[in-house]
């Protein structure tokens, strides 16, 4: 399937300066994706995936080099419209969640919607309540985060990515606070996402967790060192069952 | 995203700190309730000067001679001629455009006699026209007439003070009472119009025709008049003075325009309203003084609330808020919370102002612009200082208020 270009990098660096020191963050990313691919990007610490995935967020600028997003410059956009791209074409799902606090699941799922101006009043909690079971917490729809548990929070925060229907999704470690069976589980909603249709860039340390993805990308010092397909990902579907059951709360 | 949607989540958010939101409003409450207070104090006192002047009489002008003008005493000014004379009110009557009634008037005072009761008070020698000047009308028993100030007669009309202090519970009416031990017959007695402005009590009078307070009363060098004159209409007033003054400097040789007074009730009136417009302004500064720490309150919470909301607002722009929707929504937590804060002071105020008006006795006016002054102030009180914490709340970077703890 030749799939049209999504996102284009050119060059792409981020330098940030901290007084006299400048930290190169990027040092020159060139990468293309099309719609559709299943992406993990992964490195060691402090190697850029978080600042690259920041900046493919529209969530910061970079210092030099282009960023073209379905077809257009984000360069030459102003601020309101990468607001609007931010809420309309990307979710993005960040390593420690970012809930509101002593807001309801529901209403934190409902946020991107309450600065959407496609969306009606009447249409928010429909949408927002059908995400929640999408990720299955349709049930914790009126508890705040701090009756949840990590694993829950984090499907919150992914529910909340996708309910406005985004284009692409862009999670940034979002099992690094989880056990290995909440990952996995995690892992197999980004699945069942990505076989809907959706373009998925995750980023993790984990080597069993980038294996669920189509294509691997590797970081180092700013920059991609490989760059591989990966034609057989393996299911998390499958491996959840194979998995003991550790955690009594999930049962119920 | 919409307005509507914005004050919803601005709502939600003050809800979520009910306290902080209630103390917040607390500065507003106690600045607005006090302002209304303030100006309802300051209006009452108005009102109450109003309605002493306007007890006066209606376009009330008095004439009078400025003996402190002349060097000396009354002997002298009798000699230049500028004391007023009886002659002169007739006169006034007849060639002034615009007049309505006069009245010569002597002021004296003296002993009050019935049965073994004394009372020493205010003795006033005046026409029958004086009673409508003043707008004086009678309790019980009857006015004199222009037969009776004519012929001298020896009868008189007791303010409400006097007949009780001469009196204690009998009727007044056909009694004799003596005033510097004449006997006057008691015609009448006038209805009450408590103190005027100088707070001494109008009631404390005895009225007898002019004529004989003259004669049989004062001694003829003491025999000083004024006169009272009501002009037809207020508007006429100035012009009726400036031709009163006219006139008698005509009729009097030799003298001055400095040589006589003609003073209006209406500048009187003005006099006073100045002194309580004067009050008013104090008071309601004093309030506002209140109402803009109020105001700096609200900026400091929501400078703090800011702070304290750091990465709630990254997540916001994270999920797609623009600038303009994190300006407004602080904006609006701090203009609702002025707002609210403004309508409770209002009935707290309103409150307080009856309060004190039943319990002290205070006149009280809680006015409408006293009103919309106090909600406009604190509209303008929450966007002035709801803006610049709004502004630093838009105006983060994202990553760093995502990154902040
Ligand atoms: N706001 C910042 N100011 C200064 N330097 C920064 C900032 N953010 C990141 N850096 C630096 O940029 C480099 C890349 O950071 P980045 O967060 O992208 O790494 P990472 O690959 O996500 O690491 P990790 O796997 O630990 O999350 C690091 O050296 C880091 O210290
Ligand atoms: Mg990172």
């Amino acid at each position: 399937m030749a799939a049209e270009n999504l996102l284009r990098t050119e060059a792409l660096t981020k330098t940030y300066a901290m007084g006299d020191i400048h930290v190169h963050a990027l040092r020159g990313i060139d990468l293309e994706i099309r719609k559709g691919e299943f992406i993990a990007i992964m490195g060691a610490s402090g190697s850029g995936k978080t600042t690259f995935m920041n900046l493919l967020g529209c969530l910061d600028k970079p210092t030099s080099g282009s960023y073209t997003l379905d077809g257009v410059d984000v360069h030459h956009m102003d601020d309101s419209a990468i607001t609007q791209v931010r809420n309309r074409k990307i979710g993005y799902v960040f390593q420690s969640f970012y809930l509101l606090p002593r807001t309801t699941a529901l209403e934190n799922v409902e946020l991107p919607l309450l600065y959407s101006q496609h969306v009606h009043a009447r249409d928010r909690h429909q949408k927002s309540l059908h995400a929640l079971e999408t990720v299955g917490l349709a049930d914790r729809a009126k508890h705040f985060p701090n009756q949840l548990s990590g694993g829950q929070q984090q499907r919150v925060a992914i529910a909340r990515a996708i309910v406005n229907d985004p284009v692409f999704l862009l999670a940034d470690e979002p099992t690094g606070n989880l056990d290995t069976r909440t990952s996995v589980e995690i892992m197999a909603f980004f699945q069942k996402l990505h076989a809907a249709g959706k373009t998925i860039i995750l980023v993790t340390h984990e080597f069993d967790i980038s294996q669920y993805a189509s294509r691997i990308i590797t970081f180092r010092d700013g920059r991609i060192i490989s760059d591989v397909p990966n034609p057989t990902p393996h299911n998390a579907e499958q491996d959840l069952q194979k998995l003991p059951r550790l955690d009594p709360e999930e049962e119920e | 995203m919409s307005v509507p949607g914005i004050i919803r989540i601005a709502l939600k958010s003050l809800m979520r700190n009910k306290t902080r939101t209630f103390l917040t409003m607390l500065g507003i409450i106690i600045g607005v309730a006090a302002v209304i207070t303030m100006i309802a104090i300051g209006q009452g006192a108005k009102k109450v000067v109003d309605d002493q002047i306007s007890s006066m009489g209606t376009n009330v002008i008095m004439v009078m001679s400025n003996f402190t003008n002349t060097q000396n005493t009354a002997r002298q000014a009798a000699g230049t001629g500028n004391t007023l004379e009886e002659e002169d009110v007739p006169a006034i009557r007849s060639q002034v455009q615009g007049v309505l009634y006069t009245s010569p008037v002597y002021n004296t005072f003296g002993q009050l006699k019935y049965g073994s009761n004394n009372w020493r008070g205010r003795i006033m020698g005046v026409d029958v026209e004086y009673f409508l000047i003043r707008d004086m009308k009678i309790d019980s028993g009857d006015l004199f007439y222009s037969s009776e100030v004519e012929n001298g007669a020896k009868v008189c009309v007791l303010g409400k003070t006097v007949a009780d202090n001469l009196f204690g519970g009998v009727d007044p009416v056909g009694k004799i009472i003596r005033i510097r031990n004449i006997p006057f017959t008691v015609k009448g007695v006038l209805k009450s119009k408590g103190q005027n402005m100088m707070g001494s009590d109008q009631d404390d009078v005895v009225l007898a025709p002019y004529t004989t307070t003259a004669t049989r009363l004062m001694g003829h060098r003491w025999r000083f008049l004024t006169i009272m004159v009501s002009a037809e209409s207020k508007d006429r007033i100035p012009l009726v003075q400036q031709d009163i003054l006219n006139l008698l400097q005509a009729r009097h040789r030799g003298t001055t325009s400095e040589d006589f007074s003609v003073s209006s009730q209406t500048e009187v009136a003005e006099a006073a309203n100045t002194v309580s417009n004067t009050m008013t302004i104090l008071l309601a500064s004093i309030a506002g003084i209140s109402l803009l720490v109020g105001g700096i309150g609200i900026m400091n919470i929501m400078l703090v609330s800011v702070t304290e909301r750091i990465k709630e607002i990254g997540i916001r722009m994270a999920v797609g808020a623009g600038k303009r929707d994190v300006l407004l929504q602080f904006i609006i937590e701090a203009v609702t919370i002025s707002i609210l804060g403004g309508l409770i002071g209002i009935a707290l105020g309103w409150g307080a102002s009856e309060f004190l008006g039943k319990s002290m006795d205070w006149s009280v006016a809680v006015t409408p612009w006293s009103i919309f002054l106090s909600v406009g102030f604190s509209c303008a009180i929450g966007i002035f200082f709801g803006w610049y914490p709004a502004r630093k709340a838009a105006n983060l970077n994202l990553i760093d208020a995502l990154r902040y703890e």
